[in-house]
């Protein structure tokens, strides 16, 4: 279970942050981060940069999964409510039409299945961002305020077993970093 | 700068069109969005604020003078008890389609100049989607019972009749309402993180920075991010499409000559992305000039939307064709009767003007200097809305005002409390803009600075590439990509 486990590392350090100057500077390097083993660590872009997942070596998100199950289920309810309500709950005749007039029921339906795919949407992307999460040791960093701006960068995380707070700042400058910053753990 | 907006423009197909004017950095797509928020308040704003909380104030007072004397204040009677009401939700909902088509089916064609404009469209969607729920709501008289509508557990032991398009319509409705909002707020989420991250007062980072959710920009955020967008994307696409269907079925179920028919579906999807796309003109023109973003909102956008226009204006002229034909050749004379009376009965004023505005205005959008003119863009996105606005009502009113028996035909007018709800209603549309951009980026910064040239790590291709020496005396020294391969 992803919940369970714990999200920041432990100890003093939490980690490594490297400023890099262009989106295409940022790609290459995180080629050679993913190259290089690592498996706790992130790239930071103001907006989605093309195929970085691939650069990173990220699995698909399993989000369309989810969207599909909380989609399946919105319209499975919306038509066994509406099966209920006519069929047993409250058999009435209205204009003749039969109790169980399942061609009647498909907006319905098709709306509840949208709207539960939509929430499963949503919420399934916070809950696999962990989001919302308001404080962040990255957000210690001055110059990580630009991250949203026009700043470009890759976090390597304590924890991970190939961290080392000097060698693996010297692999971040050796790919082109600009800044190199270790960070405190919060 | 070389090249003119009217020179770039009259280049369209050799390779990759420049969306964004002026060839800006990353950082200048920040300020150039961020900064009419943090500036004080111009006054051009409370120019157009002011007015609109004076018309929202008209609503509340029509209003509450309806939930106490009843819905016999507006002009409706025997034999039209639907006028003003449902016109003024149909016309609503409709422009609230305009951005969930910019947002959702322009994304999954890839049709990246939507950027530029998809965040505005999108509140815009919302607050449409708003002024359309209070009709419904309003016009059942007995507001005090209308969570009737919902199939709520109760006393009675009675449930609403899921076999009714009335029905259908509330679910569609409100499920279009919230997945836009979700829509939104999604699209947001970064942008938010941006005024946060540049805010300079306290009150400025809580507020923003609670609504960021602690954004970090992350690839493993943006991974399942991207993910969440393009299926909400393929969500809203085929509900946008059922909304209006659902909408028009509210007509097309019943048995009236003039709503009885099958071509209202995507008769009024058609009618609702023409309007939409008015509206979005409408405010567009006003936002740009106003926020200095002519850079960001091009000619180029105003062009592909204005070719939009004129295609849904002649599909919408079409049905009506179609409608007329149909009446004609199914030998019905009571179907036929109706659309004559459309034309020549005592509404044949509304008919033509809601024909002059539609279907024959839009044609000027053949030509190119039509599409590109600010002025003319202005006046016929306000001509097409009135024209919309006169559909719904030829619709409505004149196949109810003459029944099937000539004792039973009659004249709707008006009363200043249906003239007052509408108004009222372009008070409250009006009044969220304003408030939406005041206080939230209008622009989607995030994914505007992914259709500028050196956001592609992979470099690009076509004649972007052969123009970076020009482009780079420009930028602070990282626009065209290096090494690109």
């Amino acid at each position: 279970m992803p919940f369970l486990v714990p999200q920041l590392p432990k100890g003093p350090n939490y980690g490594i942050l490297a400023e890099f100057a262009t989106p295409t500077d940022l790609y290459h390097a995180c080629e050679r981060v993913r190259d290089a083993g690592f498996t706790r660590w992130d790239a930071h872009t103001p907006f989605p940069v093309h195929g970085l997942s691939r650069a990173m070596g990220l699995r698909r998100s399993p989000l369309p999964w989810i969207v599909l199950g909380m989609g399946l289920t919105g319209a499975a309810l919306g038509f066994v409510l509406q099966w209920w309500v006519h069929a047993t709950a409250q058999p009435l005749v209205i204009s003749g039409k039969p109790f169980f007039a399942w061609p009647a029921m498909i907006p319905v339906t098709f709306e509840l299945g949208v709207l539960f795919a939509a929430l499963g949407a949503v919420f399934g992307m916070l809950g696999l961002n962990r989001l919302p999460m308001h404080h962040h040791p990255l957000f210690r960093s001055k110059v990580f305020e630009r991250v949203t701006d026009d700043a470009f960068f890759i976090s390597i995380e304590s924890w991970d077993p190939r961290f080392d707070p000097t060698a693996t700042g010297k692999l971040l400058e050796s790919l082109g970093a600009r800044s190199v910053e270790l960070l405190e753990s919060e | 700068m070389a090249q003119t907006e009217a020179e770039l423009l009259d280049n369209p197909v050799a390779g990759h069109p420049t969306l964004i004017l002026r060839s800006p950095d990353f950082h200048s797509i920040t300020d150039a969005v961020a900064e009419p928020i943090e500036r004080k308040t111009p006054i051009g704003w409370w120019l157009f604020f002011i007015p609109s909380v004076a018309l929202l104030s008209i609503l509340g007072v029509a209003v509450s003078w309806l939930f106490w004397e009843g819905i016999g204040i507006w002009g409706l009677n025997v034999p039209v008890g639907w006028s003003w009401d449902i016109t003024n939700f149909v016309f609503w909902i409709g422009i609230g389609h305009a951005g969930t088509l910019i947002s959702a089916i322009l994304f999954l064609f890839r049709q990246t100049w939507r950027t530029s404009i998809n965040r505005a469209a999108e509140a815009m969607t919302i607050f449409a989607v708003m002024c359309a729920l209070i009709f419904p709501g309003i016009h059942v008289g007995r507001v005090w019972v209308a969570y009737w509508m919902f199939p709520l557990p109760n006393q009675m032991g009675t449930w609403p009749n899921f076999r009714s398009p009335l029905l259908w319509d509330v679910f569609a409705v409100s499920v279009y309402g919230t997945v836009s909002l979700l829509f939104w707020y999604v699209g947001l989420i970064p942008d938010l993180a941006m005024m946060r991250d540049r805010a300079k007062t306290r009150a400025r980072k809580l507020a923003y920075g609670f609504f960021a959710l602690g954004w970090r920009g992350s690839q493993r955020q943006w991974h399942h991010y991207e993910s969440a967008y393009l299926v909400l994307a393929a969500l809203a696409t085929p509900l946008v499409l059922s909304v209006h269907s659902i909408v028009s079925m509210d007509f097309a179920v019943s048995v009236l000559p003039g709503w009885h028919t099958t071509i209202f579906p995507p008769y009024f999807v058609a009618g609702a992305i023409f309007s939409g796309f008015a509206m979005v003109l409408t405010l567009m023109v006003i936002c740009r000039k106003v926020f200095r973003l002519e850079h960001i909102v091009t000619l180029r956008h105003f062009d592909y939307m204005a070719k939009i226009m004129l295609v849904t204006g002649s599909m919408v002229g079409f049905a009506y064709g179609t409608e007329f034909f149909t009446a004609w050749y199914s030998g019905n004379p009571y179907e036929f009767f109706t659309f004559l009376n459309r034309a020549g009965g005592p509404y044949a004023w509304a008919y033509w003007i809601m024909v002059s505005c539609n279907v024959i205005s839009p044609q000027v959008f053949w030509f190119k200097k039509a599409r590109t003119s600010i002025p003319i863009l202005f006046v016929m996105s306000i001509i097409i809305n009135i024209g919309m606005w006169f559909e719904r009502f030829v619709i409505i009113t004149t196949s109810l005002h003459r029944d099937f028996l000539p004792s039973a035909w009659g004249y709707f007018t008006p009363t200043m409390w249906d003239v007052a709800c509408l108004l009222g209603s372009f008070g409250l549309f009006f009044t969220m803009f304003c408030l939406f951009v005041r206080f939230v980026p209008m622009v989607a910064t995030s994914e505007v600075k992914t259709v500028l040239p050196q956001a592609n790590p992979h470099g690009q291709p076509g004649p972007e590439r052969e123009s970076k020496v020009h482009r780079s005396d420009h930028g602070r020294g990282e626009l065209a990509p290096e090494g690109a391969s």
